[in-house]
């Protein structure tokens, strides 16, 4: 019967594979999220019958929690909160497996007395034990990778839900600081791998590794969030490998492989669409309001407009352009905004949501609210298909979206996002940039669009301006 | 040198893995991000594997239980937690979806 658990392994590593085949396309997305869920399945049930499982109280206890959190987790998250509770599972994602790491080595520790201060009777024959250095190193991988997707995951939770301050923190001396840490983990890395029966070294790498993590988020802005949690999500992957590496298990090698793949694309879509390289994201501070000034000075006087008013081009218009942003998301407005959409396309005209890819706070960020206010899907327009025609759409409404709108991009050769794909709002024959003040967007610097000659600002909140716009065509109506 | 051959064998599926990974998934179209990287929190919670032979060793000490069962704890959050919301979340990107139709709604 030995046979059945590496059989029941292969299955299922055929299954992880088609379903993320499946999760890339819309049509399959959904079959292919059940799929890989069946190869979990078959992979537990493998382990369990390979593993003999003879403590099975600590599996339940472990499971029955960790089941119920994920349960109402999944039930209970608004789409609005999907960055959020994507960085927390990238976390534990990154901490099981830094347990893993921890636990496989600690079995072996226990069994030859080795602990903080205890050191191996015989070191070579604890080495050989563990099953060579091959084994401590990437019980040390596990860890690390492991360690810095944790408390990262946890510093990007935090920015994303507003308990830390979404602002890049940078203090002095911050990059020799971090090379310390970098040298010392490598440091502690080569000694493990050769000695590892010194506990502490196991212990200060661990905490090593998980100070590293929060230096490596804190110094992003709250606006390249999409960049770092796609990041994260690859490294939780990897982690994950790291993991397979230490119980040398080919299925956690693929599948860690694969989640990491699909990290590193969508790291690589959000950073072509701020037209910045990856470096450039994590160490440049980006936003703190340091670095770059704004070129010159913008002239002129941004016009305000009252959304009685507004109304009354809306309902001359037959397209309409919705770019939706971050501020959309904070405001709750996605329900209203469908609404309006409903308003205008019943007055005649053609509705259209363009989307830039890293609009709101994650990748996709924009789709799920809008799929969640019941928007039909062809009615999503990406960047590179909606600016072509812009120019002959009659109204475009910015809507809590800034720098993925910043003709600076374009026009300002000193601007820091010079040369970001932008969408042209600007190009609209009108255009209403819904907002609560003038301030500038993540990126802080000030946006021409809002004085160009088209442009008209309806400050206040983004859903209370949406509804008093469908308030005004239902009584039109009525 | 053992060792070395086993290693070899490992990295070679990661490398092969790695390779499969980014065809599979290099033109994935914007408006899946969010469930893909959702997906793939649930199928990083792969390391309960590791996890639950930990946690079920016999004869070990009670941190390494500890251990193994908080990574049991953990790894099942991502599978059950990741698996689910991504359902959710695709079930309400219904493609072709008619207007007014209020099914895909959700509280």
């Amino acid at each position: 019967m030995t046979f059945i658990p590496p059989l029941l392994y292969i299955i299922s590593a055929i299954l992880f594979i088609l379903g993320i085949k499946g999760l890339s396309k819309a049509t399959t997305a959904r079959r292919g999220n059940a799929t890989s869920s069946v190869g979990m399945l078959l992979a537990v049930v493998a382990t369990l019958i390979s593993t003999g499982v003879v403590e099975v109280q600590w599996i339940i206890v472990g499971a029955a929690a960790g089941a119920l959190i994920g349960f109402l987790a999944a039930r209970l998250v608004q789409m609005t909160g999907m960055p959020e509770m994507v960085a927390l599972f990238n976390g534990f994602g990154g901490l099981a497996s830094l347990l893993v790491g921890w636990g496989t080595y600690q079995g072996a520790a226990d069994n030859a007395l080795v602990g903080l201060g205890n050191f191996a009777a015989n070191p070579s024959e604890f080495l050989a034990s563990l099953g060579g250095s091959f084994s401590s190193a990437t019980i040390f991988a596990a860890i690390l990778i492991g360690g810095v997707t944790f408390t990262g995951s946890l510093i990007a939770w935090g920015k994303l839900s507003g308990t830390i301050t979404q602002k890049p923190v940078l203090f002095f001396g911050q990059n020799v600081v971090n090379s310390l840490i970098v040298l010392a983990i490598l440091a502690g890395g080569v000694w493990f791998t050769i000695n590892p029966d010194y506990y502490w070294v196991a212990i200060a790498a661990t905490g090593a590794a998980l100070i590293m993590g929060i230096m490596v988020v804190i110094p992003i802005g709250g606006g390249d969030m999409p960049v770092v949690i796609s990041l994260l999500n690859s490294y939780s992957g990897l982690a994950a490998c790291a993991a397979g590496f230490v119980i040398r298990n080919n299925l956690l090698i693929i599948t860690g492989a694969l989640v990491g793949a699909s990290g590193i694309i969508l790291t690589n879509i959000m950073c072509k669409a701020m037209n910045r390289s990856l470096i450039n994201v994590l160490f440049s501070g980006f936003g703190s309001g340091t670095g770059g000034g704004g070129g010159a000075g913008i002239q002129g006087e941004a016009k305000s407009m009252q959304p009685s008013d507004a109304y009354y081009i809306l309902e001359a218009a037959s397209s309409v352009v919705v770019i939706p942003g971050y501020g959309m998301a904070v405001a709750q407005a996605q329900h209203a905004v469908r609404e309006l959409a409903e308003a205008l396309e019943a007055n005649g005209a053609e509705v259209k949501y363009a989307i830039h890819p890293v609009a709101g706070r994650m990748p996709g960020h924009m789709n799920v609210l809008l799929a969640e206010a019941n928007v039909s899907y062809d009615q999503l327009v990406e960047m590179d298909s909606i600016n072509p025609s812009m120019d002959t759409q009659d109204v475009a409404i910015v809507i809590g979206a800034n720098d993925v709108v910043n003709p600076a991009a374009h026009e300002d050769e000193g601007s820091p996002i010079y040369g970001m794909p932008i969408i042209d709002a600007e190009k609209a024959r009108t255009c209403f940039i819904l907002k609560r003040s003038m301030a500038s967007g993540f990126a802080g610097i000030d946006n021409p669009l809002f004085f160009k000659e088209k442009s008209y600002m309806i400050f206040g909140d983004a859903k209370a301006t949406v509804e008093s716009l469908v308030g005004e065509f239902k009584e039109s109506a009525a | 040198m053992e060792a070395l051959l086993e290693f070899e064998f490992l990295f070679f599926t990661f490398l092969l893995a790695m390779f499969l990974g980014l065809e599979l998934i290099t033109k994935v179209p914007s408006q899946l991000h969010t469930p893909l990287m959702s997906g793939s929190n649930a199928i990083s919670g792969i390391s309960l594997v590791g996890a639950l032979s930990i946690a079920a060793a016999e004869g070990s000490s009670t941190l390494t239980t500890i251990l193994g069962a908080a990574a049991v704890g953990f790894a099942t959050i991502n599978v059950v937690g990741g698996y689910l919301v991504t359902d959710r979340m695709l079930s309400m990107f219904n493609v072709g979806k008619k207007k007014g139709d209020k099914k895909g709604d959700s509280a």
